[in-house]
């Protein structure tokens, strides 16, 4: 449905997803996801572990195919140009999958050449990416005996060593170490500067560090896709109003029932606080009121107020909204009472505005 | 075409630079060696290498199950057959380009059985007509014993499952024929066609006949055939 556009203008998305779903037996991975990718983005694909990132990035990759829907790379479908997709794409599996008994020179070559780099590009080629990944040191000795750093930077030599349009990365820094998570992402960097990059992670910071965009996808559906800023707005609107810290002289009942008789308060959830606190975020009509009867209240009552903050959801917070908490793997506790009234999927809307009013505030009301 | 010639290239440097593939060749060439001169000095008076083509298939079965054994057994356990389908190759080149470096190795290890003829040509007047029929017949089993390891190669990501299925394969149609007994009326000459060792001693005879060679061309054919439909069966 979309071919006859994209053979018109090639150049207007680098990857067309529409309407694409997969299933494995029973178990439905992908359900009806579309998006498109601007050429020379570089998009974060975030979710939890079996999410339907891996999927959807084999199915870009031709190397599985959709059960519906259609996709396509750099305007040619990958069911019906299956050949053409992969002349145009770089990839990256999970895992790193390499020859292990190869002198990484000689599999760079390899790759070079079923890539179809031309003859006397080839050594050229070869020595341009070992330069961008900092391979050079490592150029005659064998894969098995490189670290997990090196061999993640030989699966990113090869997938860029002809110049793909298009950079598929699946989970391309896990498992590596700090310092080493920093150089391959200023690889990425680098290399998105020119390309479109898709790569994929669970680890949250990666995505503010290298991306221009998001797309957050859970359960085999997407629950959100925009810029980081956009996001964070989304998120805080899902989760607005004050946190305030108490040291945990009182029982936390009691400094409820304070809070929720101040003026304008409309919701009070208890936080699961840290130590020797008790933390609440107070939901009210006007913040700035909320505000003033707080400090009020406390040199009335004494109740012992640390903090008051505007809620800045952290990445963790946006990660969890969007996908229901479904990971285990972001180690804060989510209070359930929040977790019940989230929405399932969050709708598209326009956030631009709402978005600079947000960021304004933020730095007004932010307080030590 | 160039596609094929890179990754057979590349299957050929795993195999120089791996120990197994050494050890597969030192023992066929001990086995086979050792059993031809064991026999050779039994009936030195009869100059012909009969008795090497005679066990040279048996051991054949063994042999070309354990060199292809791993082609797609191990790039489907590591996780590199997925890279390599996503490059612009097509399945069937990255079949054919696996199964002609067997078939380079297959021929390297009857090269280097050629010094007993020349040893035998030595001592007395050998028939080298016979002695190339032979050959040509052994390549032409081997390679299609090659094919078939690579289609077991294909089904599975354990080696031991893929060499335990070629072996059992290669075996049966080694010796279907000798099951049946004494070949009479349709059903038995079918089970002769099928039989590889059949259409080796025709060839062995001394006669190249087109018949017997399409045998092995067809039957590499549809095992080559076989396993690229398996390794693309996760594609469309």
């Amino acid at each position: 449905m979309v071919t006859e556009d994209a053979k018109a203008e090639p150049a207007a998305h680098s990857i067309v997803v529409d309407g694409l779903s997969k299933t494995y037996g029973a178990v439905q991975a992908l359900n009806n996801i579309s998006f498109r990718i601007k050429p020379g983005e570089i998009v974060g694909f975030l979710g939890p572990n079996g999410a339907g990132k891996t999927t959807t990035m084999k199915i870009l990759t031709c190397f599985m195919s959709a059960s519906a829907g259609e996709a396509q790379v750099a305007g040619f479908d990958v069911r019906n140009d299956s050949e053409a997709v992969r002349k145009k794409i770089g990839y990256l599996p999970e895992n790193v999958p390499l020859y292990d008994d190869m002198i990484v020179y000689d599999y760079l070559r390899f790759i070079a050449e079923v890539r179809g780099v031309a003859r006397n590009k080839r050594d050229e080629r070869i020595q341009a990416v070992a330069a961008l990944t900092g391979l050079q040191k490592v150029m005659s000795r064998t894969i098995f005996e490189l670290s997990k750093g090196y061999r993640q930077r030989v699966g990113l030599a090869q997938a860029i060593i002809h110049e793909p349009d298009v950079i598929i990365l699946d989970e391309p820094t896990t498992g590596l170490d700090p310092n080493q998570i920093i150089e391959i992402r200023d690889v990425i960097k680098t290399i998105g500067r020119e390309k479109t990059v898709i790569f994929s992670t669970h680890i949250l910071q990666e995505v503010t560090a290298v991306c221009d965009r998001i797309i957050i996808i859970n359960n085999g559906e997407i629950v959100a896709d925009g810029t980081l800023s956009s996001l964070e707005a989304r998120a805080q609107s899902l989760e607005k109003g004050l946190i305030v810290a108490f040291e945990a002289r009182r029982a936390a009942a009691a400094l409820k029932s304070v809070l929720q008789g101040l003026t304008g308060v409309t919701r009070v959830v208890e936080l699961a606080g840290r130590g020797s606190e008790q933390v609440f975020r107070v939901e009210a009509s006007d913040e700035s009121a909320l505000r003033k009867a707080l400090f009020e209240e406390e040199a009335k009552g004494q109740h012992g107020l640390r903090s008051v903050r505007h809620n800045e959801p952290t990445l963790e917070d946006i990660f969890r909204s969007f996908t229901g908490g479904a990971t285990q793997e972001s180690g804060a506790t989510l209070e359930p009472a929040a977790r019940a009234e989230r929405p399932a999927e969050v709708e598209e809307t326009p956030e631009e505005e709402k978005k600079e009013e947000k960021k304004e505030e933020k730095k007004e009301v932010s307080n030590a | 075409m160039h596609n094929v010639a890179f990754v057979m290239k590349r299957e050929l440097g795993s195999y120089f630079n791996s120990v197994v593939a050494y050890i597969v060749v030192i023992l066929f060439l001990m086995i086979t060696g050792a059993l031809f001169w064991l026999s050779f000095f039994q009936e030195i008076n009869v100059l012909s290498l009969r008795s090497f083509f005679d066990q040279a298939p048996l051991f054949l079965a063994f042999f070309a199950p354990a060199i292809t054994m791993g082609l797609f057994a191990t790039e489907k356990r590591s996780g590199t057959l997925e890279l390599l389908m996503t490059m612009p190759i097509s399945n069937f080149q990255i079949v054919l380009g696996k199964f002609l470096a067997s078939v380079v190795l297959l021929a390297v290890v009857l090269l280097m059985t050629l010094p007993y003829a020349v040893t035998l040509s030595r001592l007395g007047p050998l028939d080298w007509g016979s002695v190339w029929a032979g050959y040509i017949g052994l390549l032409l089993l081997g390679s299609s014993y090659c094919a078939i390891g690579i289609m077991a190669s294909s089904w599975t990501r354990d080696q031991v499952v893929a060499i335990l299925l070629a072996f059992s394969i290669c075996f049966f149609l080694y010796l279907v024929n000798q099951l049946v007994g004494q070949p009479t009326g349709t059903m038995a000459r079918v089970v002769e066609y099928m039989s590889t060792s059949y259409h080796f001693q025709n060839i062995a005879r001394g006669v190249v006949d087109t018949r017997d060679v399409f045998y092995y061309f067809s039957l590499i054919g549809v095992s080559l055939v076989v396993a690229t439909t398996s390794i693309g069966a996760r594609r469309w």
